[in-house]
């Protein structure tokens, strides 16, 4: 069993999915769900503890041996994605049946746990896979499921977005399909490990050239990278409330990963950063996007259209250390993914109780909210100091990190962009505070009750684990560091 | 060149003229032809590319040494079942659009939805 | 039952946030929440002074907590001018809670029980600073003391209120995040540690102008020292409760903010290496133009508090000088005058929400003849001036004479003559306000008023402070030897 850890991280959620539909009542289907995504996470947590004491593990599907077989390859880097998207996936799923039974018409929901659990093997085939192609087959499962998550919206401007991204999205995928097929034309390979020993000889060519870059596009348009975003705040805003909060914390942390890993451990890291000058495009590219997403977010009166710039402004950050080229500069990124999930999951959250009790996250019905439902306004302004980054919550271990790594590299105007970032963040999240706590209740909301307990349970479950980790970072900082170690070819 | 590589060029101009339609039209179901031509477009170039010079078809067979490669075929029949499911879903969105918003014109779509924010 | 030192410095801290669960939980009942606060703070006040006796004695006292990054510990250790700090708050905590008392109830506040709760909240944040052992864990606390504070100034909950709010926390959070965390990086990769050590952490080959930009962006970074431009935080705070500005503003908050320069400048720089850096002296001047320029605001506010206020961003600017004036004199004259300022200010606004409560004034122009209506508040007013303007029987004259001292040591004539030209200032704007109160001229007529003081417990706090101002006068040497303690190596506070 043991043994077959990784390809089940992959096939439990894959096959519950269909099996959904045998089960009639929704309130059966989301227990199901739960118990699927609860031993993904299991098998995420194993698999992590596996490579973290014997390094690597591989396993050939069916037995075939690469490079004809299909291999799936754990290392550090997935583990630790594997365990954020489960994670997320299980702590989500705890207030599902609740909130969409305000969001989802009930002939609609067994399906929405289809698409939930589609979505999620989706993006655990992208992470544990070993093959080029598997990538994008599970990168359009995911996809897909998404888009037609995204519509099952209250708002009908949820199709408009779905549509949007369903256009969008499929355009980056075709280009990373275009991608690959180029590679594959080079060197006759599929699987990451072989590609990553046979390209270097055929680099130079100008078909390489033109598989990286359709690649490195494709994904930055998955990615959300400014100014590739145009997609991700429509398409967060309006989907369903636990959609978004899934998708926020998961979606763009595996296009990041997919870039990591093409650009490191398939191209190599020197042919990556020498072919295209993509440090410089990069970071101007990711400090663009904070500001301008952060600035957008301000003028937003529409909280989850907020957090949804707030989130590509969080992906700047990501790129900006993952364009410093170094191992503190990985570690940041990937510190700033696991923390990052943490607090929008956490947000978006709250904010689908908040769309549960009142039906609308418009700013202005936010007003007398801290007096109305107390525990939801405190996890929101948790997960707001947590993005200005105030010590003790885990958005300040990221910046820490990537300001070190800015400092380290002789990027010093970088460090002081980074942190003047992080100022626009307080204008954006103290409007919401201060709607919540200095306004008194607009006429008509002021019966507004508590959000009930399956809400408030999984929200501060996502919240006390920003704090937590916050103060006890060994597991994170660790993880991470061991990761880009081992990409950058330095550790174990 | 241009003879040899024909099949290059074919792929090429399909994608722009599909890439082309995605951004200059705004009738939804144009919008997804033409993804669907573009996408057709990489079909045809990773078909094109398996085919080996004096190559037979990839059926074992006494007498033939070279075969077409058949591993792109495959990865193709793969990239069209997705392909598929996402004209399925655009258009399925398209007929939802066109219920709630009345029309399935891109301008004034945007326009309706404008209004609402 | 003996405890060891080391706990009683965990207790130090940890007390206060448990004193905020006791209060929030006896909340329904006002006395006993009350009797929560006034017997933790005599409890903290209790621990701090036993630290004291240990430090006396040549102990060195330690504690770590847990690594929060990967070579960066939470930690705190007893040196003297964190037991100045922490001994001022920690006495000023049961004196403000006796005036608040009087104060909330004479003015029927709302809201008291979320008041004292981030009051506890904020002194734990206080004492941590105080206590830090390195920067790292003074950064922490610095953050969350902004937070913690937020909700007391924004007490009112009035629209005032609220762009008051959104000013303190956005020059406050906006400059310790772009300057100060910056600076902290920056130090950590450049020399390797946070730890404060004696004789500064950069060593011998540090690179001036690197640490001299390091310099600047740590004094504009610790928005708490009031240094202009980022002093407007103090003046917006002001629309706080009284018990609010008088502790926190006078005492907790802006103290913190003086402390950490005078920390970093005795124990990260390093006073001989601040002679060698050369923006040392850009900074001074710009402290001084603080002194001079926050004193002629001064003069024309006639809002009591928000004179005060400028008069405290003033004030302030003098400690400043003293660290940057790299002399040892100079630091014993910033450190006194971290003591002095607070009890003289504490009694300054206490006297201002005295006279807000009994007689419902707020400007200086109404308050002719006042001393006949409160002749305690008005006396004790008048002594808490002198001790602002350095005159006897006020102990700022101390501090006052430490800071000349320092800035003759380290030929700073200029600095000299703001200091002397500033005393003149705090003349002219504070002098006037007793002495009109009880010579208020043709006016008005001393008949007309009868004598109706503040609430009794505001009475007892503010008489308190007055006389512990004076106190520090005849009796400073204390205070002195802790001061001089700063430079010296540990284990020789004395200066042995």
């Amino acid at each position: 069993m043991l043994a077959h850890l990784p390809i089940l991280q992959v096939i439990v959620p894959l096959l519950a999915a269909p099996s959904c539909i045998i089960l009639r009542r929704p309130g059966w289907v989301w227990l199901f769900a739960l118990l699927v995504s609860g031993s993904a996470f299991l098998i995420s947590i194993a698999l992590l503890q596996q490579v973290m004491d014997s390094g690597v593990i591989v396993y050939e599907l069916g037995g075939w041996e690469a490079p004809w077989g299909i291999e799936y390859r754990i290392d550090k880097l997935n583990a630790i994605l594997g365990l954020i998207i489960t994670g997320i996936s299980t702590i989500v799923l705890l207030a599902a049946h609740t909130s969409i039974q305000e969001e989802i018409p009930e002939d609609r929901q067994t399906l929405f746990y289809v698409l939930y659990l589609l979505s999620l093997a989706g993006m655990l085939g992208i992470v544990t896979t070993g093959d080029a192609f598997n990538v994008f087959v599970f990168l359009e499962i995911s996809s897909l499921s998404a888009y037609a998550l995204i519509a099952l919206g209250r708002d009908r401007r949820a199709l408009w977005a779905s549509y949007q991204y369903l256009i969008m999205g499929s355009i980056g995928a075709t280009f990373i399909l275009i991608g690959i097929g180029l590679m594959y034309q080079m060197t006759g390979t599929l699987n990451m490990e072989d590609l990553s020993r046979r390209l270097p000889e055929v680099a130079q060519t100008r078909t390489v050239f033109t598989a990286f870059a359709f690649l490195i596009v494709g994904i930055c348009l998955k990615l959300a990278l400014f100014p590739l975003h145009l997609w991700l705040p429509n398409a967060y805003a309006y989907a369903p409330s636990i959609v978004t909060a899934f998708l926020a914390a998961t979606a763009t942390k595996v296009a990041l990963y997919l870039l990591i890993r093409f650009t490191y451990s398939v191209f190599g890291g020197s042919f990556s950063f020498t072919t295209l000058p993509l440090q410089t495009i990069f970071v101007v590219l990711g400090l663009l996007g904070v500001f301008a997403a952060s600035i957008t977010a301000i003028y937003q009166k529409n909280v989850k259209l907020l957090f949804a710039y707030s989130s590509v402004a969080q992906i700047g950050y990501m790129i900006v250390g993952y364009s410093i080229n170094s191992t503190a500069g990985l570690t940041a990124t990937l510190l700033h993914m696991f923390n990052h999930a943490l607090m929008k999951g956490a947000l978006f959250l709250a904010l689908g109780a908040v769309m549960y009790r009142i039906g609308s996250v418009e700013l202005r019905d936010f007003h007398g909210l801290g007096r109305q439902m107390p525990f939801t306004m405190a996890a929101i302004v948790v997960g707001s100091l947590s993005l200005i980054g105030v010590p003790l919550t885990v958005g300040f271990v990221s910046k820490w990190y990537l300001v070190l790594a800015a400092i380290e590299n002789g990027w010093w105007p970088v460090a002081v962009l980074i942190l003047l970032g992080s100022l626009l963040a307080i204008v954006y999240t103290w409007k919401i505070v201060e709607a919540a706590y200095f306004k008194a209740p607009q006429a008509g909301n002021e019966q507004v009750r508590e959000a009930p307990l399956s809400f408030l349970i999984p929200v501060w479950m996502l919240v006390s684990a920003n704090i937590y980790f916050g103060i006890d970072t060994r597991l994170s900082v660790q993880v991470a560091t061991a990761a880009a170690q081992s990409l950058f070819g330095v550790g174990p | 060149m241009f003879l040899g590589l024909y099949n290059y060029w074919i792929v090429v101009v399909l994608m722009m003229i599909g890439f082309y339609i995605i951004i200059a039209h705004g009738n939804l179901v144009k919008k997804i032809v033409g993804l669907n031509i573009f996408q057709t477009s990489v079909f045809i170039f990773y078909i094109s590319v398996s085919n080996i010079d004096g190559g037979t078809a990839p059926i074992l067979a006494e007498g033939f040494n070279q075969y077409s490669n058949p591993l792109p075929h495959v990865l193709i029949l793969t990239a069209i079942v997705v392909g598929i499911a996402t004209t399925a879903l655009g258009l399925a969105l398209a007929m939802r659009i066109k219920e709630a918003y009345g029309s399935i014109e891109e301008e004034e779509i945007q326009q309706r939805v404008n209004r609402e924010c | 039952m003996s405890i060891s030192l080391e706990s009683i410095l965990q207790l130090c801290i940890v007390l206060p946030l448990f004193a905020t669960l006791g209060i929030v939980v006896t909340g329904r009942y006002p006395n006993l929440r009350e009797a929560v606060t006034i017997g933790t703070s005599l409890v903290v006040f209790y621990f701090v002074l036993q630290l004291y006796y240990g430090l006396d004695r040549g102990e060195s006292i330690s504690v770590q907590w847990w690594q929060l990054l990967p070579g960066l510990q939470l930690s705190f250790t007893i040196e003297p001018l964190g037991m100045i700090f922490a001994l001022i708050a920690s006495f000023l905590w049961i004196i403000t809670t006796v005036y608040s008392i009087g104060y909330m109830r004479a003015h029927n506040e709302k809201n008291q029980t979320r008041f004292y709760a981030f009051f506890a909240i904020a002194i734990g944040c206080v004492m941590a600073i105080a206590f830090a052992g390195n920067l790292f864990t003074l950064f922490i606390f610095y953050e969350i003391l902004t937070l913690a504070t937020y909700p007391l100034v924004t007490h009112a909950g009035t629209e005032a209120a609220r762009k008051g709010g959104r000013i303190y926390l956005g020059i406050l959070l906006g400059t310790s995040i772009a300057f100060f965390l910056l600076a902290i990086v920056s130090t950590w990769f450049v020399a390797g540690t946070l730890d404060f050590t004696t004789g500064g952490v950069f060593g011998p080959n540090a690179n001036t102008a690197v640490v001299g930009a390091i310099l600047v962006l740590f004094i504009f970074g610790i928005g708490k020292a009031a240094i202009m431009p980022f002093h407007r935080w103090l003046p917006a705070a002001m629309v706080a409760p009284t018990p609010v500005s008088a502790l926190l503003h006078a005492v907790a908050v802006v103290k913190a903010g003086v402390f950490t320069v005078l920390k970093v400048s005795a124990l990260i720089f390093g006073i001989d290496l601040l002679q060698e850096l050369p923006t040392t002296q850009a900074l001074l001047y710009l402290a001084a133009a603080t002194v001079l320029l926050s004193s002629l605001v001064a003069m024309r506010q006639d809002n009591l508090k928000a004179r005060l206020a400028y008069s405290t961003v003033s004030q302030l600017g003098y400690v400043t000088i003293g660290a940057l004036l790299a002399s040892s004199s100079g630091i014993i004259g910033g450190s006194m005058h971290i003591a002095m300022h607070a009890f003289a200010k504490i009694t300054l606004f206490f006297c201002a929400g005295a006279i807000l409560v009994a007689a419902n004034k707020t400007q200086i122009s109404q308050m002719r003849g006042l001393g006949y209506q409160m002749p305690i508040t008005m006396a004790a007013f008048f002594i808490a001036s002198l001790s602002i303007i350095g005159i006897p029987p006020g102990g700022g004259t101390w501090s006052k004479w430490y800071l000349l001292v320092g800035s003759m040591e380290s030929q700073q004539w200029i600095i000299m003559a703001v200091l002397l030209v500033s005393s003149l200032l705090n003349i002219a704007y504070l002098l006037p306000i007793p002495i009109r109160a009880f010579f208020p001229g043709y006016q008005t007529s001393p008949a007309k008023f009868t004598i109706k003081e503040a609430p009794l417990a505001s009475l007892i706090a503010l008489s308190i402070t007055t006389v512990g101002s004076v106190v520090l006068f005849v009796y400073p040497q204390p205070l002195y030897e802790l001061a001089s303690g700063i430079l010296a190596t540990p284990g020789t506070i004395h200066g042995k």
